[in-house]
């Protein structure tokens, strides 16, 4: 009935059509310039480590797919709104559109297209390529990435980080120290309840699971510091659950360790043999 | 509705500040830890309680010191041991001189399997394991406050404070009885075994 009482306009459509199309194509070119050249290189989580530089380009690459995708729905719904807003006495709404099959088409294989293409990139992603399931484990959960390891436990308690380097006589400190351009092999674990070790600018996460020992590896790439935080939710005092790591050079990361062995000599001596596994007995309570 | 009275009811049940008293160049803070509160609203849970400057206990583990100054801390340590299911705190951090005083010994670090509880706070780098009471000690106490002449150790220790702020502290010995890993009830609740030491 309302198409019936308004001209087609299809010179006019068309007119529209164009207009939308040149906005939203500007648009879409000075967003993904802005997110490859100027915001990507500050994206999260850093370039401490290669698992922290691949996981920042796929974070831009994403950013870079949702911008044709956000400024679309932006400029058609301010363009629509400037353009067809609905004048003062106007009666009835706009003829709505029906059986436009090539919108219908278009709409459908851009989606499809969109939610496939991801879809086989994260597919790519986990199983294809070399970068792996994060965490710096490689493509196989449980492969191990060749040449001379440091060995250090993470361990996690509420509410603090510890870690352990068993190779200097179990030293355990409350700061995570790492020598820079050497493979580190880090064994997560928990006394207690579940917490998750993420080091932020390395690009590593593993779960904290009383009895479970979770083997991640990474190779910081350059000497600095990076954040660690407890990502799961572990009772009051989660929040506290943070510390500041550092990547040393190697001639300053030795001259640390010997320090620390000094330092926790007197609880050194009372420390358990190294285990990768903690179990707890949980009714260990004399009081 | 259910939200905000709970939201109102936690705020409400924030534990009172106590201030230490004062003493030469800094501030004298005196605390006890119990194996039982022995009141409401939880007789049975393990606390701490802390002496005001008028000698009067006090229900409650939020602590006022002054900034950049010395504490002097005493604990009347009153449970008997649980043991450090980490041994890492079994060594004593960030005091002066790294030491503490059990019953007028100086120490380093404690044998972690005769440790009760521990005051640490970890955004200062302190750390002190507290010796428990021997399991077959004659005279322990079961209701706070407890007396000194009940089967007791004395822990001393001094530490700096730095600048203001509102720093947490608690044990690190999963010392709540009947809770999964010993991790739960008053070691989840400011006031019992955890709480924040305020720097003023």
């Amino acid at each position: 009935m309302a198409s019936e009482a308004l001209p087609s306009g299809a010179p006019a459509e068309r007119s529209h059509g164009r207009r939308l199309l040149v906005i939203w194509g500007a648009l879409t070119v000075v967003g993904v310039l802005l997110i490859v050249f100027v915001a990507g290189p500050h994206m999260p989580p850093g370039d401490f480590s290669q698992e922290a530089r691949d996981q920042r380009e796929i974070n831009i690459l994403l950013a870079s797919l949702a911008v044709p995708v956000l400024f679309g729905v932006w400029a058609c719904l301010v363009y629509i709104v400037s353009n067809f807003r609905q004048g003062e006495g106007a009666l009835q709404d706009g003829p709505p559109v029906r059986g436009h099959s090539r919108l219908q088409v278009a709409w459908v294989v851009a989606t499809a297209v969109v939610v496939l293409s991801l879809g086989a990139f994260g597919t790519e992603e986990l199983l294809g390529s070399a970068k792996g399931a994060g965490g710096g484990q490689g493509p196989d959960p449980l492969a191990v990435p060749a040449g001379p390891k440091l060995q250090v436990q993470v361990i996690g308690q509420q509410w603090a980080w510890t870690f352990r380097y068993p190779a200097y006589g179990g030293v355990e400190t409350p700061e995570l120290a790492l020598p820079a351009g050497q493979t580190t092999e880090l064994h997560v674990t928990s006394l207690d309840v579940s917490h998750s070790f993420w080091a932020i600018q390395l690009g590593v996460k593993a779960d904290a699971i009383p009895g479970s020992d979770n083997v991640t590896f990474v190779r910081p790439r350059r000497t600095g510091t990076f954040e660690i935080r407890c990502a799961e939710l572990c009772g009051l005092w989660h929040g506290h659950m943070h510390n500041t790591g550092t990547v040393m050079t190697p001639s300053g990361f030795a001259a640390w360790i010997r320090q620390q062995q000094v330092a926790n000599a007197p609880a050194t001596r009372t420390l358990p043999p190294y285990s990768t596994h903690y179990f707890p007995d949980p009714q260990r309570r004399a009081g | 509705m259910l939200v905000a009275l709970y939201v109102v009811d936690f705020l409400a049940a924030t534990p009172s500040t106590v201030k230490a008293a004062e003493a030469p160049g800094g501030a004298r803070l005196t605390l006890q830890t119990v194996a039982s509160y022995g009141h409401s609203p939880h007789p049975d849970w393990v606390s701490y309680l802390v002496k005001d400057g008028g000698g009067k206990w006090h229900h409650t583990t939020v602590f006022q010191v002054p900034a950049h100054s010395l504490v002097h801390v005493t604990i009347y340590q009153y449970d008997t041991a649980t043991g450090l299911r980490n041994p890492f705190w079994s060594q004593v951090r960030g005091t002066v001189g790294g030491t503490m005083a059990v019953d007028g010994r100086t120490m380093n670090a404690l044998n972690p399997d005769l440790a009760s509880h521990t005051f640490a706070i970890p955004d200062m780098g302190i750390s002190v394991p507290l010796k428990g009471v021997a399991d077959d000690a004659k005279n322990q106490c079961s209701v706070a406050p407890c007396p000194l002449s009940m089967a007791h150790t004395t822990i001393t220790f001094t530490f700096r404070t730095g600048k203001k702020g509102k720093y947490r502290w608690q044990c690190f010995v999963p010392c709540a009885a009947s809770f999964i890993f010993g991790n739960g009830g008053p070691m989840q609740s400011p006031g019992w075994m955890d709480g924040y030491l305020v720097v003023v």
